[in-house]
């Protein structure tokens, strides 16, 4: 038999004897390693116990549990790390801002503006920026108080309502209520007990405006200005771009005014009459300093002037010289209609006659508009000293302070303090056991507003909603939830919200339904309505207005004079324990963590005072019987024989960040004539003591020392004859021509070919305010370091905005270019890291720290950064900021830096943004982490990045959008059209057409991709 | 063979022998500690132990325990490490320049002149490690030492690292070069001792046994690292100077400074060496090694340099005025009128006037006047580094920046610790090393000492 035998193969290569086939021809699985290459090798050996004994040295240092616990059922919309936003609503006392809240991870981090808020049209402050820090601030309370004692909700409000009903009378004392719903909800505690009496005051009260809308028009509210349609803005102390009334809403405005091109060379003509120099002051194009004795005189002179013109009656009055004031009334005559008088005086008949001036001047309606009355100044003075009056009379039985503290900031807050105990009941709503809360028998904790439901009515026909942003972190409950409990209703405060909001929806008729108007409304935040404008009677009350400021005002006063005004980061001293503000540095004295006598420079010359680097003296101030010793701060500007002095510092209770910060000027303010006068004209000395003090400044050298290749600035007149005014164009010679200096490098230069970011800013409608500084603070956590550290000069501000005055000495007299003017022309200038192209700071880096990135950055690696601070010196702008010490977890800065030490405080740190350990420079980032976050939103998108999609926190903060971010490769972009670029290559060298464009420092080429326009002002050419 | 003119004066007095020269330096080393110097030893010590506090609480806490601030990131540090290194060259220019240049009264003071190289260096060396935020990682971040962090390198275009380089490169090439000077003399302690004391200047001396081969490559290695040193005393400080000059700073960026550097480093180097070597020659009774002839050819090349010093102060004004460019301008007249115009009027004083007195031959063979004129010269090598490095930076380009530098008490601990440092090491190298080359002097013994001629 035939052997058969037959042979199947595997496959081809077993046929062919593939020499890669034999090799693993008996293993069953040839693709997995052989087993001789499994043995452990002698390498592996010594990887394995390399690694062993490197964890084991790592395990054994003891490494911190840091618990992140996972969702055990995730909420649907939060995911983690990507932000959640929600319009909502700032408001404390009457400072309003329509907002939008970004969280993460269920935590409110940032305060944008709501762009679609016809008030605040996207703008915010230093003050709402800063306010989302209060909401973690561990000195609220963590529930209601009891004399003293915690209780909890259900017994406390038991307690209270039986003493409630046993009152004879309550006396509700709040600040401005700014909400419809609020006042509904006391409406319906009063309408449960009898005699409930409700009394409204401001720390910075506007009674004066008030009364004058009344006593002239029958009007109860303030106007709505419109300082967009004024050419001509007469300003007599209103600080509008700074603290008065709705300063983000009239910065917005008033910045459309100030926006220029060769287009459109035409800006609004500012001036201003003031005896310290305010923020609006230093915006002015003429600005005048005045006593303030002489103000009412110098409002009536002006309506006299007008009233000639006019041909209407004049009114007798002591004769005052005041400088610029026959131009100003000329040009506010030209302007008729389009002209705007306003004036920070708290006198009623001041305001009469304001009132007056722009009823001569047609400006009714127009500019300023009584019909459509504001209600973010509702406070009576007249009442509240009755309320006073009454306390210590004994008359009043209960009392219930509704989120305010009258203790510590009403004039007469030492009397209520001091008779507080009179009355039977005392009650207080506030969130900290404040100087007012410390002294009642029950504290009713309120939310943080960002922990709230609510509504307000910012004018008629405007409404805003404001929801919570994350549930109370404390045990506390909304004040108006309480009074709701007190008044034994049954429903909610979120139910009375919505019940009164359905009116709202029965007056509309675009949403059909309740649910879809209420989400609709919630998602934009505000709701505008029609209304029907309220009907001014004939103007009344100038006679006996204008006899009275004659009267009462002087020309020729020669006492010291002390004006108390309003601090723009720490203001009436509400938030005083917020950190930021605190070190916020003040747009115009640019000093921290402290108020101050300022004086004007004469008057510290003829004392023979001189501030070295924020070293001063201190004065004793006395005003009355009252006295106070305070640092004096030497303030160009001032008005001689005038002294200010801020409100808001010297808290006692207010937390132990602003506790002992500075002395408490409330005290000096006088009611006289039933209004509160923060003019104080009378019985005022200041006498220079011999002990030394420090006030930190960020800044203490006050002029440019005439250096146009920092500030370049020209007026109108100018401009509009040539483009290129004040422009200072350095050119260097080269191959036998003069050339750009941008035309010299040893560099070859970058080339950009996606993006290349860039940022425009607009000296012109900065107007310094300082939103942008406390914006960055929070966006970027920036450290706050302390007033000690301020003097050392070391604070973090990662974006400043410098402030120089002008000086009267000529450009060569360098010693006299050091001292500023008696009355300076101020001008701002934001300086950030400038982003240069051929950085400085990333040449000498030993470790290459400093980088620069494909899209136009320079970047800051903190984990390679080994601290030699070489960058820092080198950096010409001096924007690079070092970390001294250990800001965070450090208990040597925990009572300061409260967002990176408190456990709380650490909330509101964004995620997106590390923080600096100690030893590494840091500086500004142009907000990288947004532009990522920006570029991956397009890319999953899968489209191109919109301009505007992508904003830096400062520009976005801006209330007077001076800063424009954008992408300087698109042609399309914002910036790019600003600034004119032409030939849009990948060049990083940009060629700019726009005429007003330059670079601070253009001669050392260093090219930055910060662009600044110089700074117009609205003088005659003459003037310069 | 060595000509020497019967009218030089000699070079050793005394009429020293041989056996003398080995005598004298070699007595120091094996006598018991003299009680000066116990107590000078233990003020140093002291004085570091003072000066540790200070360091250890900079360490501890941060660089904000100084006196910097956002606008002045270098002050006493950067000051301190410049002044040091200036210090440190006289060294290795008195050994090695003065070497190939064969002048021979070299020979006595080029030993503690070395010594005070090397430990100036290390000093200087201290600052830029902790002046660093981070020294612990700055330490070896900035060396291009292959990582794992990503192919992270450091960066080339820094004078930082160049500065890493140029120190280290002049501190090895200065300790080898003393280092082989040292061998025969421990040598000759080694063959004078017994015991303990044998072993250990056995060890140090490297086994040299004075044989004629041993010589000839001693020699030659000596000729050779002379001619690797000579261009190093030129380029530490010039690279020293790049710091200041590259960067776009007015007051630092100015070309002058690598030449004037260098003349402000030898300056101050031989002030230094005149100041310690008056000292030493004084407590060893060395007086006959180090002579008042000495002391005035170091006073010549005092007056040279510190005039070089004042042209180029003179210089730097001129150029100011002649760029047109008004922070340039500004940042000269700030030094001379400024809220600093203090510290440049003592470094004008010191560097530029005080030198000047040693035309007076009286005044330049006086050993009083010298020393006191010697620490006047090195308190004005340390203002012309201030001046630099503070008054520029206080007020550079931007007004609102400026801002004033006072120092704080970890300040001037920490130059306190260097001082330690420097005087301990100092101490003990006078006491346990041969202060003078004695194989060198000895060849000078015999074409100079009378002694031996008759």
């Amino acid at each position: 038999m035939k052997e058969i035998k037959k042979t199947y193969w595997k496959g081809v290569e077993e046929l062919t004897n593939d020499p890669a086939f034999i090799k693993n021809a008996d293993r069953e699985f040839p693709e997995l390693p052989t087993q001789e290459e499994n043995t452990p090798s002698r390498r592996d050996f010594l990887k394995l116990m390399g690694f062993s004994l490197a964890a084991a040295s790592l395990a054994a240092c003891e490494a911190p549990v840091r618990k992140a616990i996972p969702y055990v059922n995730k909420p649907v919309d939060i995911d983690p790390s990507i932000p959640n936003y929600y319009a909502s609503t700032y408001n404390i006392g009457g400072d309003y801002a329509s907002i939008v809240v970004k969280t993460r991870e269920g935590r409110p981090i940032k305060i944008d503006g709501n762009g679609i808020s016809p008030t605040t049209q996207g703008g915010t402050s230093a003050q709402v920026e800063a306010s989302v820090l209060s909401l973690y601030d561990k000195q609220r309370l963590s529930g209601p108080m009891a004399n003293g004692e915690s209780k909890d909700w259900d017994a406390f409000d038991r307690e209270l309502a039986g003493k409630f009903a046993s009152a004879s009378s309550i006396t509700i004392v709040t600040n401005t209520i700014l909400s419809p719903t609020t006042e509904k909800a006391i409406a319906k505690f009063a309408d449960k007990y009898a005699n409930v009496n409700v009394v409204t005051y401001d720390p910075s009260s506007n009674y004066g405006i008030l009364k004058a809308a009344d006593v002239s028009y029958g009007v109860k509210g303030i106007p709505t200005y419109h300082f967009d349609k004024a050419k001509t803005i007469v300003s007599f102390g209103a600080d509008f771009l700074g603290t008065w009334i709705s300063p983000i809403e009239f910065s917005k405005d008033y910045a459309q005014t100030r926006k220029i091109s060769k287009e459109r060379p035409e800006m609004s003509r500012h001036y201003q009459f003031e005896s310290n120099l305010s923020l609006t002051g230093a915006n002015a194009d003429y600005r005048t300093p005045i006593k303030a004795s002489k103000s009412g005189l110098a409002v009536l002179a002006l309506y006299n002037a007008l009233a000639k013109k006019a041909g209407a009656s004049t009114f007798t009055a002591p004769a005052v010289e005041v400088e610029h004031l026959d131009k100003a009334a000329n040009e506010l005559w030209a302007n008729r209609g389009a002209s705007l008088v306003v004036s920070g005086s708290n006198d009623p008949n001041v305001q009469v006659v304001v009132n007056a001036i722009n009823d001569l001047l047609g400006n009714n309606g127009k500019t300023v508009d009584f019909s459509r009355p504001s209600y973010f100044r509702k406070g009576d003075d007249a009442a509240m000293n009755k309320f006073v009056v009454d306390l210590k009379a004994g008359r009043i039985d209960a009392v219930v302070f509704h989120e305010c503290n009258p203790a510590y900031d009403f004039a007469k807050g030492e009397e209520i303090a001091d008779n507080i105990s009179k009355a039977k009941l005392t009650v207080s709503t506030n969130d900290t056991l404040n100087e007012t809360a410390s002294l009642v028998q029950y504290v009713a904790p309120t939310h943080h507003f960002l922990e709230s439901w609510n509504d307000y009515s910012p004018r008629l026909g405007e409404y805003s909603l404001a929801q919570p942003t994350i549930s109370p972190l404390f045990n506390t409950r909304q004040a108006p939830e309480s009074f709701l409990v007190w008044a034994g209703e049954s429903m909610t405060y979120y139910e009375l919200l919505q019940e009164e909001w359905k009116a709202h929806f029965a007056k509309q008729d675009v949403i059909a339904d309740f649910q879809t108007f209420w989400d609709s409304s919630l998602h934009n935040g505000v709701v505008e309505e029609a209304f029907t404008p309220v009907s001014l009677s004939e103007l009344n009350g100038l006679e006996q207005a204008a006899s009275a400021v004659a009267k009462a005002y002087k020309s020729d006063n020669a006492g010291t004079e002390l004006i108390v005004y309003k601090k723009i980061g720490v203001g009436t001293g509400v938030m005083a324990n917020n950190p930021w503000l605190q070190e916020m540095s003040d747009p115009i004295s640019k000093a921290t963590w402290d108020n101050y006598l300022t004086v004007s420079q004469k008057w510290a010359n003829e004392n023979g005072l001189r501030m070295v680097e924020g070293a001063t003296r201190k004065a004793k101030l006395t005003v009355g019987d009252k006295s106070l010793t305070v640092p004096v701060l030497v303030q160009p500007g001032q008005a001689e024989g005038t002294v200010g002095l801020a409100i808001g510092y010297g808290r006692t209770k207010a937390g132990r960040v602003a506790n002992g910060v500075g002395v408490n000027a409330y005290e000096l303010l006088t009611t006289g004539g039933d209004f509160v006068n923060f003019d104080i004209t009378d019985g005022v000395t200041v006498e220079l003591t011999s002990d030394t003090y420090s006030i930190a400044q960020t800044q203490t050298h006050q002029t440019y020392m005439g250096r146009e290749f920092v500030v370049q600035e020209s007026t109108l007149g100018a401009y509009k004859e040539d483009a290129f005014a004040g422009r200072y164009r350095p050119e260097i010679y080269k191959d036998g021509k003069f050339v750009k200096p941008s035309k010299v490098s040893l560099w070859k230069g970058h080339k950009y070919s996606q993006h290349h970011w860039g940022l425009a800013i607009d000296m012109n409608s900065c107007v310094g305010c300082g939103a942008c500084t406390i914006a960055c603070q929070v966006e970027n956590n920036v450290a706050v370091v302390g007033k000690q550290e301020v003097l050392n000069r070391r604070e973090m501000a990662w974006i400043r905005v410098d402030r120089y005055y002008s000086s009267d000495a000529d450009v060569k007299d360098l010693k006299g270019l050091e001292i500023a003017s008696e009355n300076p022309e101020v001008t701002f200038q934001p300086m950030m890291c400038q982003h240069c192209n051929n950085a400085p700071c990333e040449t000498v880096c030993p470790v290459a720290a400093t980088t620069h990135s494909s899209e136009g950055l320079n970047q800051m690696t903190y984990n390679r950064c080994i601290g030699t601070r070489y960058c820092a010196n080198n950096c010409p702008y001096k924007v690079r900021r070092f970390n001294w010490f250990k800001y965070h977890d450090n208990k040597d800065f925990s009572v300061v830096n409260v967002a990176q030490n408190d456990d709380m405080g650490k909330m509101v740190l964004n995620p997106d943004v590390t923080v600096r350990a100690r030893g590494v420079i840091e500086k500004c980032s142009m907000c990288v982490q947004r532009i990522q976050a920006g570029k991956l939103t397009a890319k999953r998108e899968g489209r191109p990045v919109r301009d505007g999609e992508i904003n830096v926190a400062c520009a976005v903060a801006c209330p007077t959008d001076a800063l424009v971010f954008g992408d300087m490769n698109d042609a399309e972009s914002r910036v790019s059209k600003l600034l004119k670029i032409q030939e849009n290559e990948l060049e990083a060298i940009k060629e700019v057409g726009e005429e007003r464009a330059y670079h601070v420092l253009e001669e050392i080429n260093v090219s930055p991709n910060v662009w600044y326009f110089t700074k117009i002002r609205n003088k005659d050419k003459s003037e310069a | 063979m060595q000509v020497t003119s019967s009218l030089r004066e000699p070079l050793i007095t005394g009429g020293k022998t041989l056996k003398d020269v080995t005598h004298d330096v070699s007595r120091h080393v094996e006598g018991k500690p003299t009680l000066s110097w116990i107590l000078a030893l233990l003020t140093s010590v002291g004085v570091l132990g003072v000066g540790a506090i200070a360091l250890a609480a900079t360490l501890w806490e941060g660089i904000g325990m100084w006196g910097l601030n956002k606008t002045i990131g270098w002050a006493w540090d950067i000051t301190n490490f410049v002044w040091w290194v200036g210090i440190g060259h006289a060294g290795t220019l008195i050994s090695a320049v003065l070497l190939l240049f064969r002048q021979k009264w070299r020979m006595a003071i080029n030993r503690a002149a070395e010594a005070m190289t090397i430990f100036a260096v290390i000093c200087a060396a201290l600052f830029p490690v902790i002046h660093m935020g981070r020294p612990w990682v700055g330490a070896y971040w900035a060396l291009p030492l292959p990582n794992t962090f990503g192919s992270l390198w450091v960066n080339f275009n820094s004078p930082l690292l160049w500065d890493v380089f140029a120190i280290s490169t002049y501190f090895s090439v200065s300790l080898v070069f003393w280092y082989i000077g040292l061998i025969p003399d421990f040598a000759t302690i080694r063959d004078r001792a017994t015991g303990l004391r044998k072993t250990i200047y056995g060890a140090l001396s490297f086994g040299w046994d004075g044989a004629a081969k041993t010589w000839f490559r001693y020699e030659a290695v000596a000729l050779i690292l002379a001619g690797l040193a000579t261009p190093l005393v030129l380029s530490v400080h010039t690279i020293v100077s790049f710091d200041f000059a590259t960067s776009v700073i007015p007051g630092w960026h100015t070309t002058i400074f690598p030449p004037y550097f260098v003349a402000g480093a030898i300056f101050s180097g031989f002030a230094m060496v005149l100041t310690l070597m008056i000292i030493t020659r004084k407590v060893f009774k060395l007086e006959d090694y180090i002579t008042i002839g000495h002391i005035e050819l170091m006073n010549i090349v005092i007056i040279i340099t510190g005039s070089i010093v004042g042209i180029a102060y003179i210089t730097e004004f001129f150029i100011a005025w002649y760029s047109g460019v008004a922070a340039e301008q500004y940042a000269f007249i700030n030094r001379a009128f400024g809220p600093y115009w203090w510290a440049y009027w003592a470094m004008m004083t010191c560097n530029v006037i005080s030198p000047q007195l040693f035309w007076f031959k009286k005044i330049r063979t006086s050993i009083v006047l010298t020393f006191i004129l010697s620490i006047v010269v090195n308190i004005g090598m340390w203002f012309e580094r201030f001046v630099i490095i503070v008054t520029s930076l206080h007020r550079d380009f931007l007004p609102s920046s400026w801002a004033m530098f006072s120092p704080t008490w970890a300040d001037m601990g920490v130059y306190l610790f260097t001082f330690g440092l420097f005087f301990t090491l100092f101490l003990l190298f006078a006491k346990f090393f041969p202060v003078i080359n004695m194989a060198e002097v000895k060849s000078i013994v015999k074409s100079s000492g009378e002694k031996v001629k008759k």
